[in-house]
């Protein structure tokens, strides 16, 4: 146990170890994967038909905003170039899948379909339709963990989209709640406030939604305020995840090293 | 008493199952009552075949337990070791007892195997803030004789020894 936490070397004895169990976890999933390709296949034809016209609709609300959006993003780089500061970068996805949930309730992690041998790494963000899930916290060759947002250890830098206050969000071991830490009285911040990454910390790139505030508690009792918010990601539901192709400065040098 | 003899490979299967019923997917409401499978599984083989089955497969299975789990190498392991040692000190009297008897008995050890388990795991930072973890002893209790009934049958259809 201690050498597992405390030497590194134990992490590629690990991933040969969880080697050996990849083929459980795959056939952990496959009742799972067979019950959705049943869904699939005897789906009758007027909710295909429903489901249909929701997505067109959907893309065209979309669409009609990514119009904007290369008006905006053109705009941006002017006034950046204009700044003269850096190029801010649209890092890569990917698309994965998820295989498996830990199902200790104390820990909120999911496996995913994808290990080292993808080129997974360390510490890699994970994003869903809603917003940023989690970050990469162990692999094995062809499977890794995900450690979500709401997990007690997960800690992650966010800043409130609406003025820019710097913050960290906390999970809490429970699902749909994360915490503010340290956020002083004054602070200008309500229930509705959309909290984005702040790209501090390295870890995760700009800019994506993380959660919404949804309470915001200010007791004279208390030093700071407490703030509540609920994750923007399906974090219980998503079965199709992004992994982002970003790695921070520090990781960079680290692996030069 | 006969020499062992084969049939280990069934008993690793029946391991096997166990730990694909411990990873899979439960509803919310039934995550906190997940019975302990392989647990369970290694306390009916430690029982029945105490020659065969001890400390050391214990250990193994532990190891691929915290691997499957993604929990710290060697936690189950520990945990594990502690119960085969429990009831290896035990299977006489275990084997008497009738099946309510030995339910009760597996709810201490799964309580047991919990507990440790736990306490381990909040020293080496994951922690949690509800007792419910115990709740899994119960549920193990309640599907023993079921579980017993059934090794049972595959014990006497492969005459294992």
């Amino acid at each position: 146990m201690a050498a597992d936490l405390h030497w590194p070397k134990m992490k590629e004895g690990r991933a040969w170890l969880s080697l050996l169990v990849t083929p459980l976890q795959w056939l952990v999933d496959i009742p799972t994967r067979v019950a959705d390709g049943v869904s699939d296949v005897v789906v009758d034809r007027a909710s295909l038909l429903r489901e249909n016209e929701a997505l067109k609709s959907e893309a065209l609300v979309l669409e009609r905003k990514v119009q904007q959006m290369a008006a905006l993003t053109a705009e941006n780089i002017r006034l950046r170039e204009l700044l003269a500061a850096g190029d801010r970068l649209d890092p890569e996805t990917r698309l994965v899948e998820l295989i498996g949930v830990n199902p200790d309730p104390f820990q909120h992690e999911v496996i995913l379909n994808q290990g080292s041998e993808d080129h997974v790494f360390d510490g890699q963000p994970v994003l869903d339709a809603g917003g940023v899930m989690g970050q990469v916290v162990s692999l094995a060759h062809y499977t890794s963990r995900v450690m979500l947002i709401t997990d007690a250890r997960s800690a992650i830098p966010v800043e409130v989209n609406r003025n820019g206050f710097r913050s960290v969000a906390l999970g809490k071991g429970v699902m749909d709640e994360l915490e503010l830490e340290h956020v002083p009285d004054t602070v200008d911040i309500r229930a509705g406030d959309l909290l984005v990454t702040s790209g501090l910390g390295g870890r995760f790139p700009r800019g994506y939604p993380v959660g919404r505030v949804h309470e915001v508690i200010r007791d004279p009792g208390r030093p700071f305020t407490l703030v509540k918010a609920v994750p923007t990601a399906r974090l219980d539901r998503s079965r199709h995840l992004l992994l982002v192709e970003y790695r921070s400065s520090a990781d960079v040098e680290a692996v030069d090293d | 008493m006969t020499e062992p003899q084969g049939g280990g490979f069934i008993i690793f299967a029946t391991f096997l199952v166990g730990l694909v019923l411990s990873q899979m997917p439960l509803p919310d409401m039934l995550a906190w009552a997940r019975p302990e499978w392989v647990v369970l599984i290694l306390i009916y083989w430690v029982m029945a075949l105490p020659h065969r089955v001890g400390l050391g497969s214990a250990f193994l299975l532990g190891v691929l337990l915290d691997v499957v789990r993604g929990s710290v190498l060697g936690l189950s392991a520990l945990s594990l070791t502690v119960i085969a040692f429990f009831v290896v000190i035990l299977y006489k009297r275990l084997r008497m007892f009738p099946l309510w008897q030995q339910s009760l008995m597996v709810l201490v050890l799964v309580g047991i195997n919990q507990l440790l388990f736990h306490w381990m795991q909040s020293i080496t930072g994951t922690t949690g803030d509800s007792l419910l973890f115990l709740l899994p002893s119960l549920v193990s209790a309640l599907v023993w004789p079921w579980l017993y009934l059934l090794l049972r049958a595959v014990r006497h259809t492969f005459y294992l020894q």
